[in-house]
């Protein structure tokens, strides 16, 4: 079992949540929210990876040849599209934001009355 | 018909597609539009309760596609319907309906975005009970949430609803994904997604520190969804804002859906592996309580009437929350009966809020103190939904609260029941203080201040202000669901029908007996003796005690001027609000730190309990 995948995934996930405590800027908390969920791939990837595998295509190659596991990259292909889903819903929100109220930070968008 | 699991979600998904494509062709006839999305929930709710009956019998699990697993293998999907799951299905599927009803005349105009996202969230909150895929469970998460979100800033040209959306959006996706993170560590340990079929894997190996990890991020974005603190933060910003129909849903269901999450993740698959029940049970139960007197506070001193209601749905969370963690047939029992009885009464306060709203143009206690007398029914209905509230017998939430207080009592912890009564008198004294002010003029006045015209304003594009009448269809949705209410807990054959669901659900091995090999379960083995479902004076005493109480403390709170002990110009907990503030600031950033605080915590004391 190798380790190092599992690292890159904690550091990700915690570079993603350092940014999102401490943006002052919309935008670079959604783009940091992106960076946590992409620490799900490494995951979802590392789960999956057989070292010196085929990837499951099934053709032209010799029978019980070791193949990385197909569900994976489904599972992994789901989540792009959620990720989508909600990045885009952000946005528009933080386009919102700016348009209205001319500011793009959380602190001083919280502040604002009314 | 075992296409029947199927088409709960189906026909939701469909009806949102059509009505989303045929949007532009049916133009003004929104009547037309207003219809069939009603049709459609009430269909749902139709099927769901044919489901709840038949399955009282036996759990049914219903395999897309007919691809079933072979020698306990799974490669399949599958829903699986057990009474507690379709129930709280119907539950989600009721508020829908009821809520859909409400804004017929509620919106001045309505988009066809908002009837989709209704459908779609109503197919989400379904699919998520009925699910029998830890994955799915996920993505079915992930559609209730965006479409939360999306009706969170219904009305974006705002800052307080574009605020709240973001908030929550940013939360609960957080936690999303620490949960997918926990299902792909769990996926690489035992291969599988199918949760019978992961339970029987970890439950056959020893326990790992692994299975802790995989646990713990599980139900995290559970936690976050369920407002447990101190994960809760956004829920008070977001229900403030949302329009009154969602507020009934996020409050009535959506909520509880994430605790029905952590029962169903720990009953399925981690329970046996996890061992330690005692000390896990206590971990939770703190949890609840900690999460229960923290919604009441918050909530007693809240003057903005939804916010009132947010920081309630909070307090009751955590009680929900200790009835699952007492681990008992009776205390699942109690927070089942609790779950309908407080999502049917909270979602008619919200109705009736609205109405207040549509009449008055606003939700703050202060400005509108007696300006809603002429609202005569309005204040009835809302009255004794406060009484539901407040746990007066035979309300359900009644029933629910006496069970969990009977099973905390047998299991040594008797100190839960005097909590929770204070919880209960707490929020129950708030809302009937709304009452009394509100719609019967009772109390002094409040002096008038520029800050308050200000906060009475705050919400009013949301319908038009100022209407001469109260719509039938407007007032008649939250009367109903107040009888609802009623009329369950009235039901003498409840409490062991939800017990019998309860120790069903519980029952590790029967589930997967149930999904893994097609077995029908007629007697499951419960996990702690089955205990007498009957009422006892106690919980009449408790439930009656707790409704007086929460009269006389809304009493004290109307007419605390008039108190000889108090000296003059003291307002009563104007020493909290900074501290309060501070912690509700509003940036999310602060709630995410929250959350990464409580999680490493919560993962600390978990790791040293299971060792």
């Amino acid at each position: 079992m190798q380790y190092f995948p599992f690292v890159v995934v904690a550091w990700i996930l915690a570079v993603g949540l350092y940014g999102i405590v401490t943006s002052r800027h919309l935008v670079h908390q959604i783009i940091c929210l992106i960076v946590v969920q992409s620490s799900t791939y490494v995951l979802l990837l590392g789960v999956g990876y057989v070292t010196g595998a085929v990837a499951p295509y099934y053709f032209d190659v010799k029978v019980h040849t070791p193949a990385v596991d197909p569900v994976v990259q489904a599972l992994a292909l789901t989540d792009v599209v959620v990720e989508a889903a909600v990045t885009a819903l952000l946005c528009s929100f933080a386009i919102q934001a700016h348009k209205r109220f001319g500011t793009l930070d959380p602190q001083e968008l919280a502040s604002l009355k009314g | 018909m075992d296409q029947l699991l199927a088409f709960v979600v189906a026909v939701p998904l469909l009806v949102a597609a059509a009505i989303t494509a045929a949007g532009p062709l049916l133009g003004r006839r929104r009547r037309l539009l207003d219809a069939i999305a009603i049709l459609a929930a009430a269909s749902v709710a139709v099927m769901l309760a044919v489901i709840m009956v038949r399955t009282a019998g036996g759990d049914e699990v219903y395999w897309f596609a007919g691809i079933r697993p072979a020698r306990g293998a799974v490669i399949g999907i599958d829903f699986e319907a057990g009474s507690l799951s379709a129930g709280l299905a119907l539950l989600a599927a009721l508020l829908v309906t009821a809520a859909m009803t409400f804004s017929w005349r509620y919106f001045q105009r309505v988009a066809t975005h908002y009837h989709t996202l209704m459908l779609t969230f109503l197919a989400g909150m379904a699919g998520f009970c009925l699910t029998g895929d830890i994955f799915d469970m996920f993505v079915w998460f992930e559609l209730m949430g965006v479409s939360a979100y999306a009706l969170t800033a219904y009305r974006p040209e705002e800052r307080g609803p574009l605020q709240g959306a973001l908030n929550f959006a940013i939360t609960n996706s957080v936690g999303a994904y620490l949960s997918l993170s926990g299902i792909g560590l769990i996926y690489g340990r035992t291969g599988a997604l199918n949760m019978a079929q992961i339970g029987v894997y970890v439950s056959r190996h020893p326990a790992s520190q692994l299975v802790v990890v995989a646990f713990l991020l599980i139900i995290s974005g559970l936690l976050i969804k369920s407002a447990i603190v101190p994960f809760h933060f956004w829920l008070a910003d977001a229900h403030a804002v949302a329009p009154t129909p969602a507020c009934v849903l996020f409050s009535g269901v959506m909520v509880e859906l994430g605790l029905y999450g952590i029962a169903r993740v720990y009953w399925s698959m981690f329970g046996q592996a996890l061992g330690h029940r005692a000390a896990i049970s206590h971990v939770f139960v703190a949890l609840g309580v900690l999460t229960a007197v923290a919604g009441a506070l918050f909530c007693f001193r809240e003057r903005h009437i939804k916010r009132m209601l947010a920081f309630s749905t909070i307090s009751h969370a955590g009680i929900f929350l200790t009835g699952i963690a007492l681990l008992t047939p009776l205390g699942l029992t109690g927070t089942a009966t609790y779950v309908a009885g407080h999502g049917l009464v909270k979602a008619a306060l919200f109705l009736c809020t609205g109405i207040v709203l549509h009449r008055l143009g606003s939700v703050n206690e202060t400005w509108l103190h007696g300006r809603g007398r002429h609202l005569r029914v309005t204040g009835v209905v809302f009255t004794l939904a406060a009484f539901g509230l407040a746990d007066l017998p035979p309300f359900a939430t009644f029933l629910g609260k006496g069970y969990i207080d009977d099973s905390a009592w047998a299991h040594g912890l008797p100190w839960v029941m005097g909590v929770f009564i204070a919880c209960a008198i707490l929020t129950g004294g708030a809302v009937f203080r709304v009452a009394g002010g509100v719609f019967y003029g009772l109390g002094d006045a409040p002096s008038e201040d520029a800050e308050m015209a200000e906060m009475a304003s705050e919400e009013t594009s949301e319908t038009g202000s100022d209407k001469q009448r109260t719509p039938l269809t407007m007032i008649i949705p939250p009367a109903l669901l107040v009888a609802c209410a009623a009329v369950i807990g009235l039901i003498t054959q409840l409490g062991r029908a939800v017990q019998a669901a309860a120790i069903r659900f519980e029952d590790q091995a029967g589930y997967n007996a149930t999904v893994l090999a097609g077995a029908h379960i007629a007697h499951p083995v419960a996990i702690a003796a089955s205990e007498s479902t009957g009422i006892t004076v106690t919980d009449v005493l408790t439930g009656t005690g707790s409704a007086a109480g929460a009269l006389v403390l809304a009493c004290l709170a109307l007419y605390w001027r008039r108190l000889p002990l108090l000296r003059r110009g003291y307002e009563p907990g104007a020493g909290l609000t900074a501290p309060i503030q501070r912690f509700q600031s509003g940036v999310v950033n602060d709630y995410v730190t929250w959350i990464v605080l409580g999680l490493a915590c919560l993962g600390g004391v978990l790791a040293l309990v299971v060792r």
